[in-house]
């Protein structure tokens, strides 16, 4: 059988199709929460809230448990196989909630382990503001929230820019190996092709194709926005 | 009326004791230069005023607020202290306007409409209305320093602090900036500024106060110390 055969004899491009749709949904989903996730931990981990403060002999005086927990967490998630993660949520987390749709389990599982690089990104992104921004911002009386919101985090999500794209490229993917819990993606699409057919070349580099061209429209739109970000600094 | 009021101040990083004991009062409409070598704690002093560095012990008063008590709300304080750098520290992601508009849109909560008349009027003051939708990277840094005393004027505030506002300066920005510094002074505002500019010092203190290693040694009109200083310390200093 020729390419064209494979992939569109017998209406088998529906599965790509079909796969295309859910890779997408999971990545948009995955990457809301995991972004939600990453600038949350990156804050805790960067806060200064030393609740023994007081106790300024005891060890306990420099704890900070919401960045001690922001830790834990990044080392955990980093530490771990995707993989591993997706099956334990399948399977251990949700296994006793059937009802829950595959596709928000997939979208929690990878949130989560985004979420844990998309904090370290954003952390470095914010430690490499000067300090000097954020006395700047308190002596004119904002608060710590109010000159993280308005003065540091602006600044460092645009320096994190870069890394920040290469982490939702990673991600996209990435969802490739949600058919592990039955998800019928992209990649799971190609292997029912490939059952089908009994040919592996053709509906591989079919699933490589449509990543590639993916993550080559995401760059662009990417650039672009940097690009305007850019311009619009210029132009100040 | 006394305005700042410091009692037994220390600070130590460590084991360093970068302000051993000080005490001094400032009144209402006072301007105070404070100078002395590097290293003798005039910046720390000065960040002392507004917390910006947490005093290890001792007492400070400013406005009749006990600020060292913890229970006092910061961010409403600081909001009547105003704060000029030496490294400008003006917001990159900001126009130049939008800079001065911010705090008193976010804290003050004007108006848009009200913040850019504020801002704009102040720009005027510094020189630099045509620079409003200028990037503050695109200014010289005796403009960004301009622009950074509008910002912490826009606040109105009580006091300005101004740690050494001009040691970041090529020379021939030096004097744009010490002139606005001037302006400010003849409203009647209170001010603490650490400075090297001795010439300028002279003329727009109404007090001296000389540190050195962590003391006041000298305490007086800028004449008396500087032409009769009292320590062999801040003669050698002087004398330079």
């Amino acid at each position: 059988m020729n390419f064209w055969e494979v992939i569109f004899g017998g209406g088998r491009w529906l599965f790509l199709w079909h796969g295309l749709e859910v890779t997408l949904v999971l990545t948009v989903l995955s990457l809301i929460l995991g972004s939600a996730i990453g600038v949350l931990v990156a804050l805790m981990r960067t806060s200064n809230l030393r609740p023994f403060g007081r106790m300024k002999t005891s060890r306990l005086a420099n704890f900070n448990p919401l960045a001690s927990l922001g830790k834990i967490y990044v080392d955990i998630i980093r530490g771990t196989p995707l993989l591993v993660q997706l099956l334990i949520m399948y399977y251990v987390v949700f296994g006793s909630y059937q009802f829950m749709p595959k596709i928000f389990v997939a979208a929690v599982a990878f949130g989560i382990n985004s979420g844990a690089y998309i904090a370290e990104i954003i952390r470095g992104g914010i430690q490499s503001i000067d300090k000097g921004q954020m006395e700047a911002a308190r002596s004119l009386g904002m608060s710590n929230w109010q000159a993280m919101r308005l003065v540091i985090l602006p600044q460092a999500m645009r320096n994190s820019l870069p890394a920040l794209i290469s982490e939702f490229i990673a991600l996209l993917k990435e969802t490739s190996v949600v058919g592990w819990i039955g998800l019928n993606d992209i990649m799971r699409g190609a292997d029912n092709i490939r059952f089908q057919t009994a040919t592996a070349f053709q509906s591989l580099f079919a699933a490589a194709a449509m990543y590639l061209i993916l993550t080559a429209i995401f760059t662009r739109v990417m650039a672009r926005v940097e690009r305007k970000l850019k311009h619009d600094d210029d132009q100040r | 009326m006394t305005m700042i009021s410091v009692k037994n101040l220390k600070k130590t990083f460590g084991t360093n004791r970068v302000l051993r004991d000080i005490d001094v009062e400032i009144e209402e409409g006072e301007i105070v230069v404070v100078v002395g070598s590097s290293g003798s704690g005039k910046s720390t002093f000065l960040r002392c005023l507004n917390l910006l560095e947490e005093p290890t012990s001792g007492e400070i008063i400013v406005d009749g607020v006990k600020i060292t008590d913890p229970h006092v709300n910061l961010n409403v304080l600081r909001q009547t202290i105003g704060m000029v750098f030496q490294q400008f520290n003006l917001f990159p992601n900001l126009s130049v306007i939008d800079n001065i508009k911010l705090a008193p849109k976010k804290l003050r909560k004007f108006s848009d409409q009200k913040a850019t008349k504020l801002a704009r009027s102040l720009l005027d003051d510094v020189g630099l209305l045509d620079k409003a939708d200028a990037s503050p990277n695109s200014l010289s840094g005796g403009q960004k320093q301009r622009v950074a005393i509008a910002r912490a004027l826009a606040m109105e505030p009580k006091i300005m602090l101004f740690d050494e506002p001009t040691s970041a300066l090529d020379p021939e920005m030096i004097g744009e900036v010490l002139d606005v510094i001037r302006k400010v002074a003849k409203k009647g505002m209170t001010m603490v500024i650490v400075t090297h500019e001795m010439k300028f010092a002279r003329e727009v203190g109404t007090r001296m106060i000389f540190l050195d290693k962590g003391e006041i040694i000298e305490n007086g009109t800028p004449a008396q110390v500087m032409d009769h200083p009292k320590t062999e310390r801040a003669k050698k200093f002087f004398a330079k």
